[in-house]
């Protein structure tokens, strides 16, 4: 009777379910980390943040839920329709994606992919074109400027972002995320990789649009940037698209230099948790306390500082690696 | 040329002896009409049409000059009964000028009549004349020949008459019910649309198109209904054109309509985040009218008061100025800090941001029980606050970067375009009114004018810390040594007068209700008190005709001639150049439309 239920079509199922959980999680933590990051900017800033609605505030997200579903679905007439709509779509899904290559515990992660690392790029190289063709087609000026910022931006920091890794996947010798984890068994490569860590950071800073690199947001200058003519669900998806986003960088920034789930006495997924949460609490921290630099600043560190630096940390690590492997 | 000694009051014999004046008489009497003595403490001299912008030339060009053209409007003057001895006019403009190195003011009057109301633009002369002029033009109709552009200012394109005229009506009432037809929006939208020819300005550049982008009247770093439109090559700032008016609320009309004493909370608004401090050029130019010496006590309050709005003020620009820099932060912690400040402010007035506090001859009531207290919790409080504001932003790399070196003019820059303040004295000038020409007993305290260098936004912002520490040394030695005495002065004209006396005899019942009903009477005369407010000088400048309300009423803000000035300092910077120099202006743009 239960014949169809082989040993492959059950892991199948747990791979579905766990891919289920896994997507909705990435979701729901990013729409979590809103109002996370709202009561710890009010704890850093002198005032409570939003704490009305539920025990702590805590039913604030689905009072801001049911605010946002319901506001008016507005398209701006002058707006290029298909390219307005297509734009959040796209925002969210590739960092959604992304988060398939995140191996979370020994058991738990929805694609052992061979080239892990290099899907995520892709991924973040799709992403730009959210911004791109938000800006463009809500037929706005600020939002024209803040895509043209996002673009040049995300393009140059995702040269570097990529070369900051490679010393990572020249010490694991594999683009396989699980490796990598593993690799990092006896000693976390944000030691022999601080640099690559440094760089790392900065880029997916950059990447994500967090302060201090939100350039293309920018509310001081561009009042909100490419995503000021999006309301309703359409702005929502933008929105949780960058804390999904900051979620998927801190869970890499763990994975590939922090041990991924490596940690003494408690449980795999607990020490996965808790260091996500430490690079999460680092965004919003940053957000909290630094001004913005200049765009163009922006640009020329990125070209002239991160660049230079992730080459000569890949020149190092290829030559320690050299040294290492003829003796 | 006559010598004209006022009808009322004291003749200011000290002026006659003026070298500047004997300079002009040497070279410029036959174009000298008439001096006109007045209680505004400055030189009054009547000048003929046709040599005026040479004498203004000679003043800018003379050694020691008058570099700063201060303040430039007019005057209606066909209702005005009292006028024994000055030349026909129907309408008055003048021009008050200032030098910094003679610490000396000037003011030469112009007289038009209606059938000719033109005369020659000084733009040439003072750059800061432009919008001068164009308010005049917009407000009076006067014409000036050989301005670069002169339009309408404050009113919209669009608007038929001019409102400061004594035959335009004050009121709502007097005019047709408003309405607005679609028909009506569209002509409205279509006269605010930007025209870059109108400006002179190219649309395209090498066969590349500028964008021409719309900052404001609604946008969040445009502190206020400010609007600027930008020519943009990229991020690059080609040229930009101010846009004021969206806050304009007639202060001045409105002043030709209260009494002396109802006029006061109006002062409160104009530069709404100075509080007391606008009251406080107002009540002492109407106490030179009306010949009133205030108590030491009266003094020392108000200056207590008004340099606590000084904290409260720079506060909410250091907050937004951070922000504007990015920093999302500071603007949290600074309106704590002032939430501190405005509970001291309700337990001494008994309101917060416009307390409309001062009186003619006084202020409302006496500090209340246990108000030293109250004002040494602020003291002790906000010094450490104000290490912190510098340790956490002052010293940031990223903060130093975006503003060192940034947006920076000079000393002569800022005279040229009237800049006054803070940041006159960013560039490193030691002009502060405070100890240049002490009012309201600023001689008896000790501090020191806080003086920058570079003239940059960071310079900028710098100074106005270290302006709070100043106000809080003051603030103290107002708490340590608050002379005893009257709140009020014993005087016929101070307003509300003294109740003591009032139910004792008939005579001070009847003086005491019409003073109540209709406030005050002021003899004919003119006065003028210049201060050193929260954003540079203001100062309020009376025409009194002998009645119960003021004839003319003109306020100087130092924030209007501070956005003239942003279009010479901003070609070829940046968006956030821009942004970052808004915020270091400190302004608010109730104190530039008024």
């Amino acid at each position: 009777m239960m014949g169809w239920l082989t040993p492959e079509v059950i892991d199948v199922l747990i791979a579905v379910g766990q891919a289920v959980v896994i997507l909705l999680g990435g979701v729901l933590l990013g729409a979590v980390m809103t109002v996370v990051e709202r009561r710890l900017l009010g704890l850093w800033q002198d005032r409570y943040g939003p704490n009305r609605v539920g025990p702590f505030g805590s039913l604030q997200l689905v009072a801001d839920m049911i605010k946002i579903f319901f506001k008016e679905d507005w398209i701006p007439p002058f707006a290029d329709r298909k390219l307005f709509v297509l734009a959040p779509a796209i925002a969210m899904a590739s960092l959604l994606l992304s988060f398939m290559v995140i191996p979370i515990t020994p058991g738990w992660g929805v694609a052992d992919l061979n080239i892990g690392l290099l899907f995520f790029f892709a991924m973040a190289g799709i992403n730009v074109y959210a911004v791109l063709f938000g800006g463009w087609s809500s037929g706005n000026k600020y939002a024209l400027i803040g895509a043209m910022r996002a673009s040049a931006q995300t393009l140059s920091y995702e040269v570097f972002m990529g070369l900051s890794l490679m010393g990572v996947v020249a010490m694991a010798g594999s683009f396989n995320m699980r490796e990598i984890v593993a690799a990092q068994e006896g000693l976390w490569f944000i030691v022999p990789q601080f640099f690559g860590f440094c760089t790392f950071l900065i880029a997916g800073i950059a990447v994500t649009h967090r302060h201090p690199f939100d350039q293309p947001e920018a509310e001081q200058e561009l009042a909100d940037g490419y995503h000021v003519e999006y309301s309703s669900m359409k702005f929502g998806m933008f929105f949780i698209g960058e804390y999904v986003g900051m979620v998927l960088v801190s869970a890499l920034i763990v994975t590939l230099f922090f041990g991924g789930w490596h940690g003494p006495w408690l449980p795999p997924f607990i020490w996965f948790a808790l260091k996500t949460g430490a690079f999460l609490c680092l965004f919003i921290l940053l957000r909290a306390s630094l001004p913005r630099p200049r765009y163009d600043r922006v640009m020329s560190f990125g070209w002239k500082i991160c660049l230079p630096l992730t080459l000569i940390n890949l020149l190092a690590t290829g030559a320690v690696i050299l040294l290492t492997s003829a003796s | 040329m006559s010598v004209v000694t006022p009808a009322h009051g004291t003749s200011n014999n000290e002026s006659v002896a003026d070298p500047v004046l004997d300079a002009i008489r040497q070279q410029w009497g036959a174009s000298v009409v008439c001096e006109q003595q007045t209680l505004t403490g400055l030189p009054v001299i009547w000048v003929s049409r046709d040599s005026l912008v040479d004498v203004l030339g000679f003043l800018r060009q003379m050694p020691q000059p008058f570099s700063l053209l201060y303040d430039l409007s007019a005057i209606d003057e066909r209702m005005r009964s009292h006028r024994h001895g000055l030349p026909a006019s129907d309408f008055t403009v003048f021009y008050h000028l200032l030098s910094v190195d003679r610490n000396r003011d000037i003011m030469l009057k112009v007289a038009l009549q209606n059938d000719d109301l033109s005369l020659p633009s000084c733009v040439s002369v003072f750059a800061s004349a432009n919008w001068y002029e164009r308010e005049v033009w917009d407000m009076f109709g006067i014409h000036f020949s050989g301005h670069p552009r002169l339009t309408r200012i404050l009113m919209p394109p669009t608007w038929t008459g001019h409102p400061l005229r004594k035959d335009y009506p004050a009121r709502a009432t007097e005019f047709d019910p408003y309405s607005m037809t679609v028909a009506g929006q569209e002509t409205e939208q279509q006269a605010l649309k930007f025209d870059p020819e109108a400006w002179g300005m190219k649309r395209e550049r090498n066969g590349s198109e500028f964008m021409f982008l719309n900052l404001g009247p609604n946008h969040p770093s445009a502190h206020g209904a400010f609007r600027i439109v930008l020519q943009l090559d990229g991020e690059e700032v080609v040229d930009c054109v101010p846009d004021i008016g969206y806050h304009h609320r007639g202060a001045e009309k409105m002043a030709e309509r209260q009494s002396w004493h109802s006029f006061i909370p109006y002062t409160d608004r104009i530069d709404y985040t100075g509080g007391v401090m606008n009251n406080l050029p107002y009540v002492l130019a109407v106490e030179k009218l009306a010949g009133i010496t205030v108590p030491s006590r009266v003094e020392t309050i108000r200056v207590m008061m008004a340099e606590l709005f000084r904290i409260n003020s720079h506060l909410l620009f250091l907050g937004t100025y951070l922000q504007d820099l990015g920093a999302m932060s500071p603007v949290f912690f600074a309106f704590s800090d002032r939430q501190r400040a405005y509970e001291v402010i309700e337990g001494i007035t008994g309101f917060r941001m416009h307390p409309a506090w001062y009186r003619i001859g006084g202020v409302m009531q006496d500090l209340p029980t246990g108000w030293e207290k109250l004002m040494q919790g602020f003291l002790d409080w906000m010094p450490a606050r104000l290490r912190e504001y510098e340790r956490a932003m002052m010293d940031n790399a990223i903060m130093r970067e975006r503003t060192k070196h940034i947006v920076a003019y000079n000393t002569e820059e800022a005279l040229e375009w009237g800049v006054t303040g803070p940041n006159l004295r960013a560039t490193g000038c030691d002009f502060d009114l405070r100890k240049k020409r002490p009012y309201s007993g600023y001689q008896n305290f000790d501090f020191e004018v806080p003086l920058g260098s570079n003239g940059d936004v960071f310079d900028r912002g710098q100074i106005r810390i270290d302006e709070m520490r100043q106000s809080l040394r003051i603030i103290q030695q107002c708490v340590d040594h608050m002379p005893s005495g009257d709140y009020k002065a014993d005087h016929p004209l101070t307003t509300p007068p003294p109740r003591e006396r009032m139910l004792q005899h008939i005579e001070t019942l009847i003086t005491h209700f019409l003073q109540v009903s209709w406030g005050p009477v002021l003899k004919p005369n003119e006065s003028l008190q210049m201060i050193e407010a929260t954003k540079g000088i203001n100062s309020y400048y009376l025409t009194s005709d002998g009645n119960t309300m003021s004839y003319r009423t003109r306020i100087r803000t130092p924030s209007f001639p501070h956005l003239q000035q942003i279009p010479s300092l901003m070609k070829g910077g940046f968006v956030p150049d821009l942004i970052a120099h808004l915020g270091s202006i400190d302004f608010v743009m109730a104190d530039v439309d008024r």
